[in-house]
């Protein structure tokens, strides 16, 4: 066990180490900051000065070791806009994003999972048919296209929420809608495959046999089969708390991470751009972490093979 | 001798293609009845449905009786006591019909808990015994494994126990030695016929293998696409076999002693339940077959020797005999020369 997780660490750190490199290569090499921040009309030697004074005249493998040393000793950098610390300006939107997207999460949970459940046992039902059509619809339509239309029908038509901005809990409620309707649909699809695939199982069978009720069967027997592949979605659900309201915060001018992100990448504001794309990935690292061990823990024919 | 289950005209139909077409079929206490036909015949079916564990899509009509208690179209919960209480199933493939994520010994408990009653430690101390009963090593000690760290063999056995666990009146066992090695299927065989014995249990078994069927069955019935085809005791059917289907069966099995000589396949394959002949299902691969068999079905008749038979032209009554003295070599028995 111990093995099994001390791998899963290194791995996790290699990825996320991955995604630091890959984001300050990337970074450094489509554009300059010192022209988009200081402007078109700025003297060579003001732009001179703003590169040596961030470094950024050193060559590239020197930007990047100081960067790797300084994030070690949990200097994540300042904003070139404000020069406040990035970590600091990253961490206060934290709250505002999560605001949207763990309660878009429990409707993702709440509503995707029981109707692909109950999809599943009523096969072929009108309901079923219902079902998969609304999961289709669902993460098809695209949320900017899902946002307007909400706010065209609830804000503008009907009047009975704000259009955007953040404020009271009213205003949370169509970014947050706009955010969990894709993966209520994606949710929905994969808990009612997964629900089939495990009632035409031979144990199914077995366990009606032995005289338990349908009800049990669902849920003692079956239930805790379709977990696992269920298990993995909502893993990547999890993982993209962070960074899964990006289009949503813009449509609704919520104040979150995904704002500050865009707001920050348009202004080529190296350090806090760096420091959201490690954010995300250690979210999604530690959430893919979580749902290897959640594998054990549900499978017991996984536990006998780790690190895979 | 009374009758312990009464089936009277059965018939399934998936999508509304028959698969089932009029089955009859008595068991009594405490005897053991074999199944016998190829894959797709319908031996199967035909118990899944009586306990009305079909899917469903699958429409089920006749009657089968359980001494007093209906079956067809009984409501969930009347069946639900049947199940695995009087009338226990077990099935081809041990080792994916136990849950693959529960302990063994939880579905054994979940089992005496639903038939007997039993809880907490006095449902344990039970699970033990059973597992020692059908001859699993260490039970206290692998009461807490999952099936996937018990091989096929034991994985049955697991089965076995779980459906001794509401000392049901017959097992149905669908294919129980099919999945595993040759001499594991001896040792299952051996087991089930023990268990039947000391428990006076009745037992269906369902199988392809002749010499199992023999092994542990006194009466048995041949099935074709979707009938019986004939019906009688281990020693007239095996010793005499009539239904040139029965026949076909043996002739298709290699022989223990003298000479080699060839086996003989069945012609054909099995008909297509969508596309059944018009007369005796049969006809089409029987070398017996005559203008009559192409155009009428023959009826399940009882036999002056007891047995019931569904053939215009059968073998004749005193020279039937496939060499019946030959003993045949059969799937457990395997590694003999043949």
């Amino acid at each position: 066990m111990i093995r099994f997780v001390s791998i899963r660490l290194l791995r996790a750190l290699i990825t996320v180490l991955a995604v630091m490199t890959f984001a300050f290569v990337v970074l450094r090499m489509s554009g300059d900051p010192a022209e988009v921040l200081l402007g078109p009309d700025v003297p060579q030697s003001v732009i001179d000065a703003f590169r040596a004074e961030w470094g950024l005249d050193a060559p590239l493998w020197q930007q990047y070791l100081s960067y790797l040393g300084a994030i070690f000793t949990g200097d994540f950098g300042v904003s070139m806009r404000d020069r406040s610390p990035a970590l600091e300006l990253v961490l206060e939107r934290v709250p505002a994003t999560l605001m949207l997207t763990i309660p878009a999460l429990l409707l993702k949970l709440g509503i995707g999972i029981p109707a692909g459940v109950y999809a599943a046992l009523h096969r072929d039902s009108a309901v079923d048919r219902g079902v998969i059509l609304l999961a289709i619809l669902g993460f098809t339509i695209p949320s900017f296209v899902l946002g307007l239309v909400l706010v065209l029908i609830f804000a503008v038509t009907l009047g009975v929420l704000p259009s955007g901005g953040m404020g009271t809990w009213q205003h949370a409620i169509l970014p947050a809608i706009t955010i969990s309707i894709g993966g209520i649909g994606i949710l929905a699809r994969f808990s009612r495959s997964a629900m089939i695939e495990v009632l035409g199982q031979p144990y199914i069978r077995t366990a009606s046999a032995k005289g338990v009720s349908w009800r049990d069967v669902v849920r003692g027997h079956a239930l805790p089969n379709a977990a696992v592949p269920i298990v993995t979605i909502v893993g990547f659900m999890v993982g993209s708390l962070i960074a899964g309201a990006v289009v949503v915060e813009t449509i609704f001018s919520w104040p979150g991470i995904g704002r500050l992100l865009i707001v920050s990448v348009s202004n080529r504001d190296l350090a806090v751009v760096q420091c959201i794309l490690l954010l995300i990935a250690a979210v999604m690292v530690v959430s893919n972490l979580i749902v290897d061990l959640l594998y054990g823990w549900l499978d017991p024919r996984l536990r006998a093979q780790p690190a895979h | 001798m009374t009758n312990l289950v009464e089936i009277r005209d059965l018939r399934v139909a998936f999508d509304g293609v028959p698969v089932l077409h009029g089955i009859d079929l008595d068991v009594a206490r405490g005897e053991a009845l074999g199944l016998v036909g190829e894959s797709g015949c319908g031996k199967s079916v035909t118990w899944l449905a009586a306990l009305g564990l079909l899917p469903g899509k699958a429409s089920v009509s006749g009657r089968v009786t359980l001494e007093q208690t209906d079956l067809s179209g009984a409501p969930r919960d009347r069946l639900e006591r049947v199940r695995g209480g009087r009338i226990a199933m077990i099935f081809q493939d041990p080792s994916s019909a136990l849950n693959p994520v529960l302990k063994v010994g939880r579905q054994l408990v979940e089992a005496l808990r639903l038939h007997r009653g039993l809880t907490g430690a006095a449902a344990k101390a039970e699970a033990l015994r059973l597992m020692d009963l059908v001859g699993i090593p260490d039970a206290r000690g692998r009461f807490t494994l999952y099936p996937h760290e018990f091989s096929g063999g034991q994985c049955q056995r697991i089965m076995i126990a779980m459906a001794l666990a509401g000392e049901p009146d017959l097992l149905i066992a669908d294919e129980p030695t099919t999945a595993l090695d040759a001499t594991i299927q001896a040792q299952i065989l051996d087991l089930l016929a023990r268990l039947r014995r000391e428990m006076n249990m009745a037992m269906v078994f369902i199988s392809h293998d002749l010499g199992a069927v023999a092994q542990v069955c006194e009466r048995v019935c041949v099935m074709y696409a979707g009938r019986i085809v004939e019906e009688g005791t281990v020693s007239t059917l095996f010793d005499r076999p009539r239904h040139p289907y029965t026949r076909g069966l043996f002739d298709a099995l290699p022989r223990l002693h003298g000479p080699r000589g060839a086996l003989t396949p069945i012609p054909g394959t099995v008909p297509d339940p969508r596309n059944l002949p018009a007369g005796c299902a049969f006809a089409p691969r029987c070398n017996r077959a005559q203008g009559f068999c192409q155009r009428n079905r023959p009826d399940l008749l009882r036999q002056r020797d007891g047995r019931a038979l569904a053939c215009a032209y059968p073998l004749p009554e005193d020279d039937a005999a496939p060499d019946a003295t030959a003993p045949r070599m059969t799937a457990h028995q395997e590694g003999c020369p043949t």
